[in-house]
């Protein structure tokens, strides 16, 4: 084999990747930097400056329904986590074999299904003629239709419930690798259940939970359809704001910079978490 | 917690409650969804006004079941378009990174390792935003410059297709780079000392090897283009997939038609979920 031809083969294999990364990653994001800082002065005259990012932080109905948005996805993720624990470290230690197959296959069916799918169950459930509001009252709890829709709460369960998969796998994994014996040493050591858990459990499980917990914030930060179809009129969600100011208003120059602003916000998250954990990014995403 | 160590047993039976109170958290959205598809009413909610199939099969107004209705058929033929081609790009692509990321040294290597997996960190409202700033420039910039038409990155479904594939592509790369990991490069030594040429044994012993990442990863990205919405919301043109076309039902007030669409979607992701499962299991 010369190697002349294996360098082509080379060239021929990177040629790929770096027309896409390019092509579709790079530039892209780029050109929306770009736009983010173009101002527009009159009809096609455009001038450089920041003044997309200060209409931002002047305007409080943005910088609120931004700050909104992050605090959400914070208890959206708090909550994921110290709801889908119990059931990792079951399907980890308390499960074995079939039971264990089954118990997390169950955990992902539903998400194999459209998120699309999901939400319009939680409208069924939810609604005011939903199924929730209908069985309250055939129990007699209330005396007419609640509305159980259109709330923050409601934005938080279908959050949570769309996320707490990529809760639950990375957690799974993590205390798949925990030995008994450990948790069995701690007893004989005279350790109550709490002191174990903090001690050997949680220290034990922090890579999964830190995956866990950048992936959970990612996509809540980034979800558009729970809090549209969920939440209520005041409900505002920062992607909401991104898809308006590009579709329905046409102000791309706002809308970029609104773009980076989630970007940025997204980006230091992942990037801190992994500071913290000292983790790598591929590790991370490829436990996921 | 642990089974070889005795616990009381109310403790015991209140953890065994959660758990089982989760899974019916986890099941109950997807139940009512298939269970308000056979009622007999117009609207997905109670009360029960009895089984029907209607929203399959009806053909008269207001009953007009999925099979009978137009606009839905059509976004499932545009869903199954994109998909199509986000699968065979994303799995020509990501099998040729494969072979760069395991079988070559270079400089930079890292870095481009990096930057392939961005596209999981990116949200995909900004993935979407971000190709949609990009094609308009280069549409406004050729239309000035040559007077011609560039609707093609204008948004429709090409830009669809080249959004879905932006991200799509990663998780390809990630599936059959691990696979292509485990392969003994000897078995392809032997078949070129057995008179093979390069590409000859690449094609009768690597690819056969990696073939059953290679189906898991065109089943997943299937799943993935048809159920994408962040991305493909901002991209769409006129032709709606399915997930769009749903969402603007929905929006308009639903009716059991939808509750039918979900019901066979529900299924086609179980059926296809299966598959990569059986692909990946083989592959171990």
């Amino acid at each position: 084999m010369s190697s002349d031809t294996s360098r082509l083969g080379f060239y021929l294999l990177l040629a790929p990747i770096l027309l896409w990364l390019a092509v579709l990653i790079i530039l892209p994001h780029v050109g929306l930097f770009i736009v983010s800082i173009t101002e527009k002065i009159g009809p096609r005259e455009y001038t450089i400056g920041l003044g997309n990012y200060a209409k931002f932080f002047e305007e409080p109905l943005f910088w609120h329904t931004f700050a909104r948005t992050a605090i959400m996805s914070i208890v959206a993720t708090a909550l994921t986590l110290l709801l889908g624990f119990p059931i990792a470290y079951y399907i980890a230690k308390l499960t074995k074999g079939r039971t264990k197959a089954t118990l997390f296959l169950m955990c992902m069916i539903p998400f194999w299904v459209s998120e699309l799918v999901r939400t319009f169950g939680w409208m069924i459930l939810l609604r005011e003629t939903g199924v929730i509001s209908n069985g309250l009252q055939a129990l007699g709890i209330v005396s007419g239709p609640v509305e159980l829709l259109y709330n923050d709460a409601a934005i938080m369960v279908g959050l949570v419930y769309t996320s707490i998969l990529f809760m639950v796998v990375p957690l799974v994994t993590t205390l798949d690798s925990l030995d008994d014996s450990l948790i069995e040493a701690g007893y004989d050591l005279g350790g109550s259940t709490q002191s174990i858990m903090r001690e050997i459990v949680i220290p034990h499980a922090m890579p999964g939970i830190v995956s866990g917990c950048i992936v959970v914030f990612m996509l809540s930060l980034g979800n558009y359809l729970t809090p549209v179809l969920l939440g209520g009129k005041d409900s505002l969600w920062f992607t909401g704001m991104i898809y308006s100011q590009f579709i329905t208003r046409f102000n791309w120059e706002l809308g970029s910079a609104f773009g980076f602003l989630l970007l940025i916000l997204s980006s230091l998250v992942v990037y801190l978490g992994l500071r913290i954990s000292g983790q790598s990014l591929s590790a991370t995403m490829g436990r996921t | 917690m642990i089974p070889t160590v005795p616990q009381r047993s109310f403790a015991k039976w209140c953890y065994r409650a959660y758990v089982a109170l989760f899974f019916t958290y986890l099941a109950l959205p997807l139940t009512v969804v298939c269970v308000f598809a056979f009622n007999n009413s117009v609207f997905p909610s109670l009360p029960w006004e009895g089984f029907t199939t209607a929203w399959f099969f009806g053909t008269e107004a207001p009953f007009i079941g999925v099979f009978h209705e137009r606009s839905i058929l059509r976004a499932i033929g545009t869903s199954a378009f994109v998909a199509v081609w986000v699968a065979g790009l994303a799995v020509a692509v990501g099998t040729c990174n494969a072979f760069l990321f395991v079988r070559h040294n270079f400089r930079g290597k890292g870095f481009l390792y990096i930057v392939m997996l961005l596209p999981l960190i990116i949200p995909g409202v900004i993935l979407g935003i971000s190709i949609l700033v990009f094609s308009s420039n280069i549409a406004n910039t050729l239309e000035d410059a040559t007077g011609l038409w560039f609707d093609q990155l204008r948004p429709g479904l090409v830009l669809v297709i080249l959004g879905q594939f932006s991200f799509v592509t990663t998780f390809a790369t990630l599936v059959i780079s691990a696979r292509l990991q485990k392969f003994d490069p000897a078995l392809e030594e032997a078949a070129l000392n057995l008179g093979a040429s390069k590409f000859g044994a690449i094609r009768q012993i690597t690819l056969p090897f990696l073939l059953p990442a290679i189906l898991a990863s065109a089943v997943v990205a299937v799943l993935m283009s048809f159920e994408n919405f962040n991305t493909t919301l901002m991209l769409v043109g006129s032709d709606s997939p399915l997930t769009i076309a749903m969402f603007d039902k929905l929006k308009q007030g639903s009716t059991p038609v939808l509750n039918a669409v979900s019901l066979l979607l529900i299924l086609v992701s179980a059926g296809l979920g299966a598959m990569s499962l059986i692909f990946q299991k083989r592959r171990a």
